[in-house]
């Protein structure tokens, strides 16, 4: 399976707004838990390991080598 | 200069922010006793012009009062949507803003030092205006003032300041202050078009609650001769900027719009001053493609900006529209925008109580309907204002990472926000909508506004469907077996004086006589519609019900419950 890089949220401003809406309130520390937490629960829901590779490199830093 | 001299003029283009007009005595105040005009409107602005030209349109007299003698003074507002434009044909004066104005498609993003993405709106083909225009206040203004000064039901005083407003049952009694001295004036119902810093509004007690942000933008216009392309250009966090935003784009006769972020510790008076300015724009010059271009400064500006609204835009004779009711930030081009389209909203219904076709009732679904309206604006430009600014670390997080990844992932330039650009707001649940018992595809439920579509008249020629449409209510039939029938029997009615134009579609399959025939599918794609199929339009365009097959019973029931009738 490919990884989907084409827009593929339904409501795309309503996620961002309750993304940053999860994160009211929690110190930055606290913050990054959640989204290691996020990630995590995430992941699982995807489940397949070349989708998730793919996902890695997606995100890795361009400058990185 | 007389007002009405402006009329003479014609189309011929004035200095509109050089124009000041004569307060003239009026006879009103020389009465013992008030005298009793059926609306007056609050605020010679672009709202109140709006609805002061729709309500004369519809032979309702209306008294507009100002409290200045000018326009608009610095460009404010330069972006009209397209559905304002559509209302601005209605008035009698879209062609003007249109050939005035200008308009973008690409729009460019950066973050840092360079590009991450460029994006082409390529705009819907199909419709008679353009998905917006960039264009000045002072000739949105300059035009309907134009405009207003040629309809003779119009009477425009200036230098009208109102400093009372008293409610009774039946009429308000407003205290006018002029040079001459004050008086009174009464009226049945007042449309406060007076701004963000309405007088009406605080005069009547209330106050519009919501967010304030701590941030504070300059505005700086340049003039500037470069063989640029109109392109909107938005930085995040640039170099020549550190931290902040900034926003480029064009206006007519070579002035572009320039907007810094300065953060909530800049000193406004400060950052006016043409030697704080002109450094600024020259940093911007020097790192975009336009290093050598020469400009002057026109116009600047430092301003905050809050989301906020008024509980309620109706109260009891006293109705508030545009800025006055409620304010948002201008990521979106969603202020005048939204105000232009409250006066569409507000004025048919206005005309309509006050000619007792419909009950005073109606006007409360203005307030609903607009309320509503508002509340997606707001919404809108707060998330704009949120992920330009972001208010917390993290908020900054996902912002960079949103920006940083929008270079390769297509995905996350839908969450890259700018602004969302002002769309007329679609009435779900309006109680002037008749529900649908039927399927339909597409986007005109009952509450949307109609979409426009290229169409070929009985004579032959081309036109839009908006164009056709009337005054009052209109009703698109498509021809089928049983439309002609129905189109006797709907003029048969009896609507108690409301008008009622049927405009009989024939599609693809040309069955029957028709006064429009659907020129490229779209009229057919947009509505889904079929042979019979009938579309409900009230007075400001929008929706109100639709059938595959309707009796004229059916399409009386859903007229008068859009006057709230019942």
């Amino acid at each position: 399976m490919e990884l989907i890089t084409s827009p593929h949220l339904e409501a795309p401003d309503d996620f961002y707004e309750a993304l940053i809406e999860a994160h009211q309130g929690l110190s930055t520390e606290e913050s990054h838990a959640f989204n290691a937490r996020l990630l995590l629960v995430l992941a699982n829901h995807i489940g397949s390991p070349s989708v998730l590779r793919q996902a890695f490199a997606a995100a890795r830093p361009a400058r990185s080598p | 200069m007389q007002f009405k001299e402006l009329a003479a003029g014609g189309r011929d283009e004035l200095d509109y922010q050089k124009l000041a007009f004569d307060y003239t005595r009026h006879p009103d105040q020389d009465v013992s006793h008030p005298v009793r005009r059926p609306v007056v409107v609050v605020g010679a602005g672009p709202v109140g012009l709006a609805l002061a030209i729709d309500l004369a349109q519809r032979e309702i007299p209306v008294v507009l009062l100002d409290n200045d003698n000018t326009l608009s003074t610095g460009s404010r507002a330069i972006c009209f949507a397209k559905r304002t434009l559509e209302i601005f044909d209605r008035l009698g004066c879209g062609d003007r803003m249109v050939d005035k104005g200008v308009s973008w498609n690409v729009g460019k993003v950066f973050f840092k030092e360079e590009e991450v993405y460029s994006f082409d709106l390529l705009p819907e083909t199909g419709y008679s205006r353009p998905a917006f225009v960039n264009l000045q206040q002072y000739y949105v203004e300059g035009y309907l003032a134009q405009r207003a000064a040629q309809l003779p039901l119009i009477d425009l005083r200036w230098k009208n300041n109102v400093t009372g407003v008293a409610q009774h049952d039946d009429h308000v009694v407003l205290t006018v202050e002029t040079p001459d001295g004050s008086y009174e004036l009464e009226a049945d119902y007042v449309a406060a078009c007076d701004g963000g810093r309405s007088a009406v509004r605080k005069l009547i007690g209330q106050e519009s609650k919501g967010r304030t942000f701590r941030d504070r933008f300059l505005i700086a216009d340049v003039k500037m001769k470069h063989e640029a392309p109109t392109e909107r250009w938005f930085w995040f966090d640039p170099v020549f900027h550190p931290n902040q935003s900034v926003l480029l784009h064009r206006q007519p006769d070579d002035v572009w719009r320039i907007d810094f972020q300065l953060g909530w510790d800049a000193d406004p008076e400060e950052e006016k001053k043409p030697e704080n300015i002109i450094p600024r724009v020259k940093a911007l010059l020097e790192h975009s493609t336009m290093k050598d271009a020469e400009f002057e400064l026109e116009w600047a500006s430092v301003y905050t900006f809050s989301c906020l609204r008024m509980e309620h835009f109706r109260h009891g004779r006293v109705i508030f529209a545009g800025d006055s009711a409620h304010g948002v930030s201008p990521f979106g081009a969603r202020g005048a925008n939204s105000g232009v389209q409250d006066a569409e909203n507000l004025a048919w219904k206005l005309a309509a109580v006050v000619t007792k076709m419909a009950p005073d009732a109606l006007l409360d679904t203005y307030a609903d309907e607009r309320e509503y309206a508002a509340d997606e604006n707001i919404r809108n430009s707060t998330r704009a204002t949120d992920f330009i600014t972001p208010k917390s670390d993290i908020s900054r997080l996902f912002r960079d990472a949103v920006l940083e990844l929008s270079k390769s992932q297509p995905f996350a330039r839908t969450l890259v926000n700018s602004g969302r650009l002002s769309v007329p707001a679609t009435f779900h649940g309006s109680a002037l909508n008749t529900a649908d018992a039927e399927s339909f595809l597409g986007c005109m439920v009952p509450g949307a506004a109609a979409a426009d579509a290229p169409i070929i008249r009985a004579d032959g020629s081309n036109g839009w469907l908006l164009r056709e449409l009337a005054q009052g209510f209109t009703i698109l039939l498509a021809a089928g077996p049983a439309a002609n029938s129905l189109t006797r029997r709907i003029q048969d009615l009896d609507l108690k004086g409301m008008s009622l134009k049927v405009l009989r579609i024939a599609t693809g399959s040309g069955i029957g006589e028709a006064d429009l025939t659907d020129a490229d599918g779209l009229l057919t794609q947009r509505y889904d519609l079929r042979p019979d199929t009938a579309y409900l339009l009230r007075p400001d365009q929008h929706v109100c019900a639709r059938w595959r097959q309707p009796s004229a019973d059916q399409i009386h029931q859903a007229l008068m419950r859009a006057l709230a009738i019942n």
